[in-house]
């Protein structure tokens, strides 16, 4: 079973898609609850603490605003887990404040950084499209180890 | 600073959305509840969310799944169901996250439609094609100047 990151982090297609093909899917969901269960200060609604932009100094420059430095501390961990990654690219659900956006261009470009295979896509708009992109999630998904350790 | 002990420690919480032409998100819960080994189900107006320890969850949606394969789908969820901090009980119009999904919701039937055909043709050589990512053209640079001078006059 690999760990596939998926962006949207959010996306309900992709995540699905993942553990249905017999991997696990690396979203958003994974870092907020992780925090979510952690005891400590109450910092609501996400438990984003001032330690976050701290931690996030691993992934950007001390420079960088501490809004994407704090949205990098969940999702860089996640991204370093991932062994593929499978990117929708005219997702027009990921959109948000300027953190969101710049936090979404750093993870993209840290994502083709990597090194790690990945899936570009883009969300299907009719049923053939639809058949073409399951198709190829399938594959991808197919190419990558099951087993622990298999190559 | 206030002390924050958590809930649900140890417990995964996951969606279940239908889409499906013979099964409401009402029948979903029913039938989910009889595989529920203790999980605890909640039913929505899109599906369920579940939440439990990790294997019986993983169990269950096993389950579930297998109702209706390719109009059922799952994904994780940070927050536990009715967490104050999400549940819109407590914060009023769309709970935060409803609408990306509502935006995925509308395209699950091309999903739901490739997962058919691929089953249908297991086994089959000819795999559809990948699709092509077209590539936005640039601005050319003698309309971007136009643009500025339009915006100037």
């Amino acid at each position: 079973m690999a760990k596939v990151f998926i962006y949207p982090a959010t996306s309900l297609i992709l995540s699905d898609l993942v553990a249905r093909f017999g991997h696990k899917p690396l979203g958003a969901a994974l870092g907020i609850r992780e925090r979510i269960q952690t005891a400590g200060v109450d910092s609501p609604p996400l438990q984003i603490t001032p330690e976050e932009p701290k931690r996030g100094l691993k992934y950007a420059a001390v420079e960088v605003p501490s809004g994407v430095r704090g949205r990098m501390a969940i999702y860089g961990p996640l991204i370093e887990e991932a062994e593929a990654a499978i990117i929708v690219t005219d997702a027009d659900l990921a959109f948000g404040c300027m953190g969101c956006a710049r936090t979404d261009e750093l993870i993209l470009f840290t994502l083709r950084q990597s090194g790690i295979p990945i899936l570009e896509l883009k969300y299907p708009s009719d049923e053939e499209e639809g058949i073409q992109f399951v198709a190829a999630v399938r594959k991808f998904l197919d190419g990558l180890p099951k087993e622990e350790g298999e190559a | 600073m206030a002390e924050y002990i958590p809930e649900y420690v140890g417990t995964v919480t996951k969606y279940v959305f239908v889409e499906s032409p013979s099964m409401t998100p009402g029948e979903l819960a029913l039938r989910a509840y009889e595989a529920s080994e203790g999980v605890l189900i909640k039913e929505t107006c899109f599906g369920l969310q579940v939440t439990g320890e990790p294997e019986p969850v993983d169990r269950l949606i096993e389950v579930i799944r297998a109702f209706d394969p390719t109009h059922i789908f799952v994904k994780d969820r940070g927050f536990p169901p009715g967490d104050p901090r999400r549940c819109r009980a407590n914060l009023g119009g769309a709970r935060p996250g409803y609408l990306g999904h509502e935006r995925e919701f509308r395209i699950l039937r091309y999903i739901t439609r490739g997962l058919e055909e691929l089953d249908r043709r297991e086994g089959d050589k000819a795999e559809p094609a990948p699709p092509a990512l077209e590539t936005k053209p640039k601005l050319d640079i003698k309309r971007l100047q136009e643009l500025i001078e339009t915006e100037e006059s």
